[in-house]
């Protein structure tokens, strides 16, 4: 992935030249290793700081909501979704965007590398083709990316750009035979009781920083529910029914809508899979409406519209 | 360990109903342990925090003179949760108050000056424990002349009418009370923006301090005025508001700089001000 | 001062044994990184380890804690009025914290304990809490202590501090509570002097190994309007997602809320942590809101902490560079570079 590096950075300084953008979203190379940091650049002699590699697993859409400039912006697969989720919900207009679209070939599980190397700290991490390098004070192994793609980049189905205004390099290949929902089928067959403690057990390190929510482009909400305070829905303590409570509301305002981008995963500073929320209501989706999300902008989402053949059987 | 979060339990003694569109209720509090009234000692401009269990404190100006015994009050406008709780309550309700918080008007200063105060709205609060302080008699002579501007939108919104119009009466007090516009053809009184009337009654900044309470537009135009007449920045003296939670500088987020309003403040002087940055 | 030798397993032996006084907070393994827990039959406690994901702050200021409580059931003759709740205050011991969460709870005491007003809780928690420091041998290459005022066998604030020799423990008792709690341990054998060269040489050594360089020297003398009003803030913010992380992480953020939460006819009222990230954390009740830019929250955090601080308090910065923030923040947002920045400004 390290090849686009240098085209992001062309092109940007393309755009300022032809006056196409005002402002370019990318990501410059982070100060630790396996970390890279989203920054935004208006003055075409400072496009030399635009970095790209498979460390790059936020969501740059997350910044693009009500600007009203010109922006040019770098999205692979999941994050080009997003946008057309944006347009659709009219928090962007699509002509003022200028996609960047990067075939992605997934990103690095930086906690997986962590746990490979048995959390000796890690000093530097250097990429190369399918590869990937880590070096630490008394320490250099070599691991393959394949196996440590990020959980929801092992299972993607949609690696290329749905919209871009130009395209970095040739079409990746799509992943077949890939099941996005095997973990959701595990819960799904377990009893009231197993479930009630799956997921208590996977919120009980929550602090309530709210990463996850501030890290999704879905989460454009001037207040946020949980901020109300006339009348309050949910109190502010670390008490695990609020928090539960939260995390559930927030992944049923993503229901039709989540991407699966895995930045909600990546952010958690306690590493709670945060996925586990949402991919439930994303199988609901596609089984129920055959919906994904931000595949295309002729169709609204399924709970934005109402069709006569809509399933009904929760009507007893 | 003495435990500076407990407040004082207080019963509503008496409710008024200040301004025409009832949004402002003046609430007196009678303590329901004598000897905390002693403990709650304090000096005008500063505020305290008013507790009701089950829903919250709020920050909000002594409006009683410390000369008045027996009781607080409090004037309060309808704004959020606790605000419009408090405006349903009843006299006899109990509930609680912390205090007194914050730092006063600098009444070491104004000895011996010109006191002008400019009032809006219904920041005037504490500029009314601060006018019965200092016309009782026994703190009269401390200062020499006093001159008050105090205005609202309209006759209906001025608080506490009837002291108004006894302070207009009298002569150890030059009382200007103003309107920005009505229709009433019996207002006595003068009519016009609160800046406005501030260059027009106060003619001399010599030997004196400014105290102004009031909206951030109000203070942003009468700011220039009393500049103008001369007053230096160290003599111009305003009272902020910010959100607040403990009141008692330890929550951390009522901090413009380094400066807590609601410990290092909310009496700041305009030169205190100009050093810090303006985010308020 | 006393100095005495154990061998790894005496020093677990000791740990049993201090519980029958104190409740023993030790570093645990949980998933993929490590928390302070109590140290009792489910808890192993575990050395080995660079620094813990949450600091150690919990065990002093916890995250949620009920203050006050009361009825409002009007049947009730103290219907409505606060009362403080029951705490227990019985003596803890944190084994194995860090020189640099020990230096932090010294700048966050600054804040909680001054001459006029004292937080009754976080004071009382504290004052029955010996601190038992494990110094660092190798800081982390995100750690900065030596830059603000600390170091990976800083003694500020510590009761004891621990030396790990390789096979065995020296641990010097450097307070009178330092010494009640080494008292209450059997075993061990007084440091002879190579033991005690030995551990200065590991002193010396770890403090070289820091590489960070935040230079803090300058940030006293700016004007505070100038650093403010500096053009570097909207670019550092940018990327910022106002979350809790750095804050809720961090050793020397104190900032909290008080909620009221009622069920029923019985309420509480509770302090939780809170963060200037917030957008809700300056939002007055008329709607204004100070800070109702994600730029000046996030300027509004560093300039608290390399600024508003110093000048407060004229005791050095409030950080005391443990590198959670740097190594945490999601999106990468480094204290490093921002205090560079407002240093050579």
């Amino acid at each position: 992935m390290l090849k686009y590096a240098e085209k992001i950075k062309e092109t940007a300084l393309k755009l300022f030249n032809e006056n196409r953008v005002d402002t370019f979203i990318g990501y410059k190379k982070g100060s630790v290793p396996m970390m890279n940091e989203p920054v935004f650049v208006t003055d075409p002699d400072k496009v030399d700081q635009l970095y790209w590699d498979s460390f790059c697993g936020l969501n740059l859409c997350n910044y693009l909501t009500k600007r009203t400039d010109k922006i040019g912006i770098v999205a692979n697969g999941c994050n080009s979704r997003n946008i057309v989720t944006h347009i659709i919900e009219n928090q962007i207009k699509r002509e003022q965007i200028y996609i960047v679209g990067i075939p992605c070939e997934g990103m690095i599980d930086h906690r997986a590398v962590m746990r490979a190397v048995k959390y000796k700290e890690i000093l530097n991490v250097q990429e190369n083709g399918d590869k990937f390098l880590v070096k630490g004070a008394d320490f250099e192994e070599t691991f393959e990316k394949e196996k440590f793609l990020q959980g929801n980049c092992a299972t993607c189905t949609h690696r290329n750009p749905v919209i871009y205004d130009e395209i970095l390099g040739d079409p990746v290949e799509e992943q077949t035979g890939v099941d996005p929902f095997k973990d959701v089928k595990k819960i799904e067959e377990m009893d009231p009781a197993k479930k009630q403690a799956f997921f208590t057990r996977l919120i009980s390190r929550c602090i309530r920083c709210y990463a996850c929510r501030n890290s999704c482009p879905l989460c454009y909400c001037p207040t946020c529910f949980v901020d109300e305070s006339t009348p309050q829905w949910v109190g502010k303590s670390s008490d695990p029914t609020d928090t539960m409570t939260f995390h559930f509301l927030r992944a049923y305002h993503c229901a039709g809508r989540c991407t699966d981008c895995g930045a909600c995963e990546r952010v958690c500073p306690m590493g709670i899979s945060m996925r586990q929320f949402t991919k439930k209501l994303n199988k609901d989706c596609q089984d129920l409406f055959s919906w994904e999300a931000g595949l295309t902008l002729d169709q609204r989402p399924p709970l934005d519209v109402y069709k006569p053949d809509d399933y009904n059987d929760f009507i007893k | 360990m003495e435990n500076p979060y407990l407040p004082y339990p207080v019963r509503i003694d008496k409710i008024i109903t200040e301004t025409e569109d009832r949004n402002l209720k003046t609430f007196r509090f009678v303590f329901l342990n004598p000897e905390d009234e002693e403990k709650f000692a304090y000096t005008p401009g500063q505020f305290a925090e008013l507790s009701i269990a089950g829903k919250g404190e709020i920050p909000i100006g002594i409006a009683s003179s410390p000369t008045e015994k027996g009781f607080v009050t409090f004037t309060v406008n309808k704004t959020g949760l606790v605000t419009t709780y408090l405006h349903n309550m009843n006299e006899g309700d109990v509930m609680g108050i912390r205090g007194p918080l914050g730092n006063w008007y600098p009444w070491d200063e104004m000895e011996g000056k010109n006191v002008i105060i400019v009032g809006g709205g219904f920041a005037f609060t504490t500029l009314r424990s601060s006018i019965i302080s200092m016309i009782d008699p026994a703190n009269r002579s401390k200062f020499k002349d006093i001159t008050v501007v105090y205005g609202a939108r309209t006759p209906g919104m001025l608080l506490y009418k009837d002291e108004l119009a006894e302070w207009e009466q009298r002569d150890d007090i030059n009382m200007h009370i103003t309107v920005d516009g009505t229709d009433d053809p019996d207002w006595k009184y003068n009519t016009g923006f609160v800046p406005t009337i501030t260059e027009e009654k106060i003619t001399s900044a010599d030997n004196a301090i400014a105290i102004v309470c009031g909206p951030p537009i109000m203070i942003k135009f009468t700011q220039p005025v009393l500049e103008k007449l001369g007053f230096p920045p160290e003599r111009i003296i305003l009272s902020l508001e910010m959100r607040m939670k403990c009141g008692i500088g330890i929550c951390g987020r009522c901090n413009i700089g380094d400066q807590y309003v609601c410990k290092d403040g909310p009496v700041f002087s305009l030169a205190q001000l100009k050093e810090m940055p303006s985010e308020y | 001062m006393t100095d005495k030798i154990f061998s790894k397993e005496e020093w677990l032996g000791g740990l049993e044994a201090l519980r029958k006084t104190y409740g023993v907070f030790v570093p645990v393994k949980d998933g993929d990184f490590h928390t302070f827990m109590p140290f009792d039959k489910g808890n192993i406690p575990d050395f080995d380890y660079q620094n813990s994901r949450l600091s150690p702050k919990s065990v002093v200021y916890p995250q949620s804690e009920r203050l006050f409580e009361y009825t409002l059931d009007k049947a009730d003759s103290e219907a409505d009025i606060v009362k403080e709740s029951p705490k227990d205050y019985s003596p803890r011991a944190v084994v194995g914290i860090r020189p640099c969460d020990v230096q932090a709870f010294q700048i966050v005491k600054r804040n909680f304990d001054n001459p006029e007003y004292r937080d009754p809780w976080w004071v009382q928690h504290f004052e029955s809490t010996t601190l038992v420091g494990l110094g660092c041998n190798e800081p982390c290459s995100t750690c900065f202590c030596t830059e603000v005022g600390g170091g990976p066998f800083n003694q500020e604030g510590l009761d004891v501090l621990i030396f790990d020799m390789g096979e065995t423990y020296l641990l010097r008792g450097l307070t009178d509570k330092g010494e009640a709690l080494l008292g209450k341990i059997t075993g061990g054998s007084p440091a002879d002097d190579q033991a005690l060269k030995n551990a200065e040489d590991l002193a010396a050594s770890a403090s070289k190994k820091i590489t960070s360089s935040i230079p803090t020297d300058k940030l006293k003398e700016k004007v505070t309007n100038d650093l403010f009003n500096a053009p570097f803030w909207e670019e550092i913010a940018f990327a910022c997602l106002n979350c809790g992380t750095c804050t809720f992480l961090c050793p020397t953020c104190w900032c909290f809320d008080i909620q009221d939460e009622v069920l029923g006819k019985e309420g509480d009222r509770i302090r939780n942590w809170d963060s200037c990230m917030f957008p809700l954390f300056t939002l007055h009740g008329s709607g204004h809101n100070p800070r109702d830019n994600k730029f000046q929250r996030v300027r509004q955090r560093f300039m608290h902490k390399l600024k508003y601080y110093v000048d407060k308090y004229d005791n050095g910065v409030q950080c005391s560079g443990c590198g959670r923030c740097v190594r945490y923040c999601p999106v990468n947002i480094d204290i490093r570079e921002v205090c560079n920045l407002m240093n050579n400004y």
